[in-house]
């Protein structure tokens, strides 16, 4: 079990043909994933990898089967191509797009609302379920089969802690990286909830970022909802406010939004705090050996 | 619907509100325009970070009908009576800097006659303005904006964001009848007089927007209908330019009942600019950090602070992470750099260029995440960056990910000295210890037995 992406998952990648989409799209097969579809505008009817390559997302869904969507489409096009998605019914939608405008944001997710699809991303690495397959741009050794959620706002930041689990023997139920922009399709709150609905994931390591409030939403869910252990860590506590560190995201001003806002939110709401990232497995390890 | 429908909700919690807003609030009377631009590409693409001065901002609102002083920018003191004695009347002489708290500094002068002006002009052109968001060296002053002084009746406060909040994700005007310095304060103490409009994003504008805000701010009825335009241009230049914020702090209603927007703020969406290249056009470079700009030309992302350790990562999430590392174990990061997922050696040579030209970097803490770029190619664009740079300052390399054991090889037999780190907080002790300051131990966290 794991969540959003298990065996059922058949991916189409949107920009299958391009850089960024052919090298991913094998790296994702040779990890396992059932890649069924790709969709590039004008290329339908060819093939990449023998995997079909159809003009429109519609196409993909209806005769490949397709049912999650990886997009690698450039910043101008990828609002147009989540739309898209959306309206061809895809479930699960992953854009690892990065740069595109908040205002085109702002549309994408109006018209998310009420779909029923999960959007990860934007400019985010994607999502991963150790044993059955990927999309985005996890490096594909870092992962191994097991029970701890991972859900963060970074990317190499990601592989870093969940290579430090992996190191320590504990495996992965589903790795996210939900994306460092302002808008983003999922949150920690609705990711949270299916983590704590789970029944393979037995904890969870929450990894925030300075800036906006998604840290500050999680504490207050995970005091009310979640029963499992919540370890967490906060990127940018020396960051110096009202600078913005390369992640739309991280942004701190007037004290708000700031680290240790989001650590004592996050404590007060009985998530374990780490304030050390090079410490973030272990905590893991101690507390799923206490729990046995 | 019901998710859209205009928020009663008072502006309770700063917490609650976004990134923007508070920056926003936190800034109040500045009259910053600020823009950081990552141009839009899958992979890192060109970053650029970029700012204009308040007379542009004002150009920008004239263009969109929004109600401004009448003014102009002088390069000389004859040029600004010049601009006096045209508007007539007492005029304001501002310094153009891309820094806030101007007034304070001395940068700011009310002038009752164009004679007045020239002199006021004649201390502001030349000095070398100090204020709180400069630094101690301050900034050089070329320009002034000369503008009319009008009789201010009352002061309002008026902005439209992006509410990033979840479930709202949408524009949302802010006003307030307590307009001025203390906005940020009004929010905190007396959230009551905080209005809010949100925008549906399938809807665009609508006028009962305006009227909420009109009618919350106790305008009087004889200027709702300036007030209900002022409103829909703001939306209008919003939207069409990729803003990320537009703050009017404060608008006021002068003495002959005429709304004007006395200052204000704009920031541009990074990622929206690559479809606005006129705006590009604004940018002043004599007012940007030199070694910043030098970063956004090579693509790499480069925010310089004070301390002596130079940081090298690749991500900005681990990139601040390294930051907090280094400061935990006792240590200043001299900078945030951020070479992008994927760091090309060609990237990585540039980025030793940035890190050495400041000269208070003494040791450099290389921290690479190899996922898809792998650690042997990270280790020869090190080698050939050092080579071809003649770097001399100490190095500590911690490589991490694909072809790690490749990576390392290629370091050792080098025949350069790279001190080489396994884990994330060993490499972060390092390097401190290589500054020359005395290490401290991490409480609260578990760091026996780590491996990392």
């Amino acid at each position: 079990m794991a969540i959003l992406f298990d065996e059922h998952t058949r991916v189409l990648v949107q920009g299958i043909t391009g850089t960024e989409g052919s090298f991913h799209t094998r790296e994702a097969i040779s990890f396992g994933t059932q890649v069924v579809a790709g969709v590039t505008p004008g290329k339908g009817g060819t093939e990449f990898e023998g995997i079909p390559v159809y003009n429109r997302v519609i196409d993909a869904v209806q005769s490949a089967g397709a049912n999650a969507t990886a997009i690698y489409v450039p910043a101008a096009f990828a609002a147009d191509a989540m739309l898209e998605a959306i309206e061809a019914g895809v479930g699960l939608i992953v854009c690892m797009t990065e740069g595109i405008p908040v205002l085109d944001m702002i549309k994408v997710k109006h018209t998310l609302k009420g779909s029923g699809a999960y959007l990860i991303g934007p400019n985010c690495p994607g999502i991963t379920t150790p044993g059955t397959g990927k999309i985005g741009f996890m490096p594909n050794f870092i992962h191994k089969e097991g029970s701890v959620g991972v859900i963060s706002r970074s990317g190499t930041l990601t592989y870093e802690v969940i290579w430090q689990l992996t190191s320590l023997g504990i495996g992965q139920s589903t790795s996210i990286g939900i994306g460092g922009d302002p808008i983003v399709g999922s949150n920690f709150v609705d990711l949270l909830t299916l983590y704590n609905n789970d029944p393979e994931t037995a904890a969870i390591v929450l990894i925030g970022e300075i800036g906006g409030t998604a840290e500050e939403e999680a504490a207050e869910y995970i005091q009310s909802n979640v029963k499992k252990p919540v370890v967490t860590f906060i990127a940018g506590q020396t960051a110096p406010p009202g600078r913005r560190m390369g992640h739309a995201g991280a942004i701190i001003a007037g004290g708000k939004g700031a680290a240790a806002d989001k650590f004592a939110a996050l404590e007060r709401a009985g998530a374990v705090v780490e304030k050390n990232p090079a410490a973030i497995g272990m905590r893991i390890k101690n507390i799923l050996e206490k729990k046995q | 619907m019901g998710r859209y429908h205009l928020s009663t909700t008072p502006f309770t919690l700063l917490g609650k509100t976004s990134d923007d807003m508070l920056i926003s609030l936190a800034t109040s009377l500045t009259v910053r325009i600020s823009c950081y631009n990552i141009c839009g590409h899958i992979s890192p693409g060109l970053r650029r970070f970029m700012k204009i001065h308040e007379y542009q901002a004002k150009q920008l609102l004239k263009e969109y009908q929004v109600p401004v002083p009448l003014g102009n920018v002088a390069e000389t003191p004859e040029q600004a009576r010049e601009i006096a004695a045209r508007i007539g009347g007492r005029v304001v002489v501002k310094a153009q800097i891309h820094a806030g708290g101007r007034g304070k500094g001395g940068g700011v002068h009310l002038a009752n006659t164009p004679a007045e002006a020239f002199e006021a002009a004649q201390a502001i052109i030349g000095m070398t303005l100090v204020t709180h968001q400069t630094g101690p060296e301050g900034r050089l002053v070329r320009f002034v904006l000369v503008e009319e002084a009008p009789v201010i009746a009352k002061e309002l406060y008026l902005s439209l964001v992006v509410d990033r909040t979840r479930r709202r994700e949408c524009l949302v005007y802010i006003a307030s009848e307590a307009g001025g310095m203390d906005i940020e304060e009004t929010a905190h103490t007396d959230p009551g007089k905080i209005i809010q409009a949100a925008i549906n994003p399938a809807a665009g504008f609508s006028p009962f927007q305006a009227r909420k805000l009109a009618y919350g701010l106790g305008l009087d009825r004889s200027l709702h209908g300036a007030f209900a335009e002022l409103v829909k241009n703001m939306q209008r230049l919003f939207v069409k330019n990729d803003l990320s914020l537009l703050e009017i702090n404060p608008l006021v209603v002068t003495g002959d009942n005429k709304l004007l927007a006395l200052d204000a703020k704009v920031n541009f969406d990074d990622d929206g600019l690559y479809r606005h290249p006129d705006l590009e056009q604004m940018r002043d470079f004599a007012e940007e950090d030199p070694l910043e700009v030098a970063a956004v030309k090579t693509g790499v992302n480069y925010i310089k602070l004070d301390g002596d350790v130079g940081c090298m990562v690749n991500g900005a999430g681990l990139a601040m992470t390294t930051m907090d590392l280094i400061k935990l174990a006792g240590g200043e990061p001299a900078n945030f750099l951020d070479v992008g997922g994927g760091a090309s050696a060609e990237k990585i040579e540039k980025a030793f260029d940035i890190l050495t030209s400041d000269p208070k970097v003494k040791v450099i803490l290389v921290n690479i995440f190899g996922g898809i770029l792998r650690c042997d190619r990270v280790a020869n664009g090190l080698i050939e960056a050092v080579k071809k740079t003649r770097l001399t300052l100490p190095m500590v390399v911690r490589l991490q990910g694909t072809n790690l054991a490749e990576g390392r090889k290629l370091l050792e037999e080098s025949t350069l000295t790279f001190t080489i780190a396994e884990g994330l907080y060993e490499a972060a002790e390092m390097a401190v210890r290589l500054s020359g300051k005395e290490l401290h131990g991490i409480t609260g966290s578990e760091k026996s037995g780590n491996p990392f």
